[in-house]
């Protein structure tokens, strides 16, 4: 086994999406990395496992069953552990697309995005319209509020924040949506599809947010020229599930001299002083030879929120429900892939409620069988069950249900400038990866002390036979 | 006969220096680097060659980035690859061992009806120096022709038999069965990611 460098600019913890996009930028970046993960696979909380290692995961069936047995090959599912889609036109694109990371990942649309409107028996669902021409063909609204969403849509195709001639007399910078709603004159339904639906706002305290306008337009902005890019839906999913990101980027880093070693537990951070220089580690070796027990000096530490239980805070729960089906959803046209909102005021809670829907047409699972994973924020301490059910109403007959307990979501209680340990947040309930590719700037710009730039990543870099 | 392309997905795999990536590197650009680092960079490469004047073969040729190195090779390194070559140093013994193991676990974890090829690399240096040679043709003949392998002995370095590795290889595939993968081109329906023109910026209403 060859030896490990005796120093690393950075090691990095856990090979989550986040933690392999910071690996594989700053790798192109020309810094060393080391990049460890204690368990076997990449991904982390991000990865896509198989059928059988989902019930394993679960526990959910009695001892010497293989329920697992009855889904076919069991290697031809790929089942995200975190239900998010890529918006075609969001922040990750732009970083998958200058990085090239694109070379290794196949892309296909997702089918169509939906909103619910309504309750229990008489709850509708019905296509978000991202369009002017959507908006005045759809069935969410009466006949005089379609046009009033026409101009809506049109004034935001058309907004710009630096010229006040586009912001239709308003006083953008202390404007609150709740002004720019009434200046249009929509009613509470359409507010409430195009806040949940459009701008992914998951709760409604953005309305009267001071100034909070300019915000909400980009949003339900980033939405229409997502849907304008590829034309059916905002979102794009690769094949083999979202697992194969955080692969991708890792390969990157890699080519970039990155070193890998999964398999691998952290012993000790040797500090010095407050600041950590270096790490312990043992890689346990599969192979049946002895683990290798190894320290390395490091300038830093990047590393997910697991690595660092007391570096940590919870700063709520999401509820998941991975839920496996042999039909697709009522409602969606027969879609082989979609994403549901359940906006929170039609269903009585305060956070909405998310469906996302994948099947054979990304290479997730065997034909036939489609995957919806139903979440969304904890209201309660119980009844965690009873909060997802009316998404559960509208998957009709499920065949699968892995439900776990609520699931923390963490986030770093210092910067790391400190004690120069970086940590990630956990992947939010945000049904997209905005988020996260925000999380991953700030984490470089704590980690490195300055902006980082998307665009021309690669530009001036030599590969050897680079050749396409 | 209209005239046949098929493209597939080629990967490398056997222990470090064994000179995985000079065979790309000698296959590609007709190169060969006596004092090349450990792998950066040569990861992704395509070469295409002529099996006749109707037929042509592009390989999308994948190495390993030296993520093998600590057993962390990806799933996605296999996923999907119609062959491989699997490269070990005729001049050491145990790389011979090694090439075994990930023969193994290319018919454990890739597609059923991959194509892998055995290549004993370094040929050069026996020709010089035959007491250098540590693993003899006929057993590492024997182990693939057990095993079901295509084999050759070649040098990155003089260009022997890489040519005809990679040809063989090719003759193998089944060429009416285009590679499942088709970066870039957005095949099957998927979508290629562009970086986003200017024009696509203009708002919702853009459609
Ligand atoms: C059929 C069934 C399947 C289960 N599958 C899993 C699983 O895959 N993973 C796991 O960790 N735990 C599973 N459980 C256990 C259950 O999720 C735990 O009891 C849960 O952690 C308790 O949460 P809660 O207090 O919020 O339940 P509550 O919300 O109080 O439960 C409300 C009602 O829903 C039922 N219920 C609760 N959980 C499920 C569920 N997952 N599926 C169907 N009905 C349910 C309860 O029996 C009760 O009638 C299952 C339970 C049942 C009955
Ligand atoms: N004499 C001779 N040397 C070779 C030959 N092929 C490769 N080498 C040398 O062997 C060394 C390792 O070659 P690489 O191509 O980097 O080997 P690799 O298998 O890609 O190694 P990793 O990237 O570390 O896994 C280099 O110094 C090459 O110049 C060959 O056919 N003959
Ligand atoms: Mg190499």
């Amino acid at each position: 086994m060859d030896e490990i460098a005796p120093e690393y600019d950075v090691v990095v913890m856990g090979t989550g999406l986040t933690e392999c996009v910071l690996s594989g930028v700053l790798s192109v970046k020309g810094k060393k990395v080391l990049h460890i993960d204690r368990n076997d696979h990449y991904g982390a909380e991000a990865a896509s496992v198989n059928i059988e290692a989902l019930f394993k995961k679960y526990g959910n069936y009695s001892k010497g069953e293989e329920p697992w047995k009855k889904y076919g090959r069991v290697n031809d599912w790929n089942i995200d552990l975190v239900p998010k889609l890529l918006m075609s036109s969001g922040e990750l694109t732009n970083i998958l697309v200058s990085t090239d990371v694109t070379r290794y990942l196949e892309f296909k649309q997702v089918a169509g995005s939906y909103v619910q409107q309504g309750n229990g028996a008489k709850a509708t669902v019905a296509k978000v319209p991202s369009t002017a021409g959507e908006a005045l063909r759809s069935s969410l609204m009466g006949i005089f509020e379609k046009r009033r969403m026409k101009s809506f849509i049109e004034w935001v195709g058309t907004f710009n924040e630096a010229d006040t001639a586009t912001h239709y007399g308003l006083n953008i910078r202390t404007c609150s949506m709740k002004e720019v709603y009434d200046k249009f004159g929509l009613e509470a339904g359409t507010r409430d599809f195009i806040g949940h639906a459009m701008a992914l706002y998951q709760t409604d305290s953005y309305i009267n947010e001071k100034g909070g306008a300019v915000e909400a337009i980009q949003r339900i902005h980033l939405y229409g020229t997502s849907v304008s890019r590829y034309g059916k839906s905002p979102y794009i999913y690769p094949l083999y599930g979202l697992g194969e990101l955080p692969q991708g980027f890792a390969r990157l880093s890699a080519i970039y001299g990155g070193t890998y070693m999964l398999n691998t537990n952290i012993d000790e951070i040797i500090y010095e002083g407050t600041k950590a220089v270096g790490i312990k580690a043992t890689m346990q070796d599969r192979g049946g030879e002895e683990p290798m027990k190894f320290t390395t000096k490091c300038k830093k530490i990047l590393a997910d929120p697991s690595y660092f239980p007391g570096k940590v805070q919870v700063t709520g729960h999401v509820l998941k429900a991975i839920c496996i089906l042999n039909h697709p959803l009522a409602g969606t046209d027969n879609s082989d892939s979609a994403q549901l909102i359940i906006p929170q005021s039609q269903v009585g809670r305060k956070n909405d409620i998310y469906i996302a829907v994948v099947s054979s047409a990304h290479s997730v699972c065997p034909k036939g069988y489609y995957i919806a994973i139903v979440s969304t924020i904890a209201e309660t301490t119980a009844n965690h069950h009873l909060e997802l059910a009316p998404g559960f109403e509208r998957l009709g007959k499920i065949e699968e249900k892995f439900m776990g307990p609520p699931i923390p979501l963490y986030e770093p209680l210092e910067s790391g400038v400190n004690d120069n340990i970086f940590i990630s947040k956990s992947y939010d309930a945000t049904s997209h990866f905005e988020t996260t590719t925000d999380d991953v700037k700030d984490i470089y710009r704590r980690a490195e002390g300055h902006d980082l730039v998307v665009e021309g990543l690669r530009e001036g870099t030599n590969l050897v036979g680079d050749n396409e | 006969m209209p005239p046949r392309f098929a493209q597939f997905k080629l990967v490398l795999l056997g222990e470090s220096a064994v000179g995985k990536s000079s065979l790309v590197l000698r296959f590609v650009k007709d190169q060969f680097d006596d004092f090349r680092e450990s792998t950066i960079g040569a990861a992704f490469l395509t070469q295409t060659i002529s099996l006749d004047d109707q037929t042509t073969v592009k390989f999308e040729i994948w190495d390993t980035a030296g993520q093998e190195r600590y057993k962390s090779l990806a799933p996605m390194y296999y996923r999907n690859a119609n062959c491989a070559v699997v490269v070990y140093d005729i001049t050491q013994a145990s790389s011979l061992d090694k090439a075994k193991q990930w023969v193994k676990e290319l018919q454990r974890q890739a597609n059923e009806n991959i194509i892998i090829a055995l290549a004993g690399n370094k040929l050069d240096l026996v020709t010089a120096q035959p007491d250098k040679r540590a693993i003899s043709t006929a057993d590492a003949e024997a182990y693939a022709r057990e095993a079901g392998l295509l084999f050759f002995e070649t040098s990155a370095k003089t260009s022997e038999n890489v040519r005809e590795l990679f040809t063989s290889i090719a003759k193998k595939l089944p060429l009416d069965q285009a590679g499942p993968r088709n970066p870039r081109s957005g095949g099957r329906g998927g979508v290629e990611l562009r970086p986003e023109t200017p024009s696509q910026n203009n708002g919702p209403c853009a459609c």
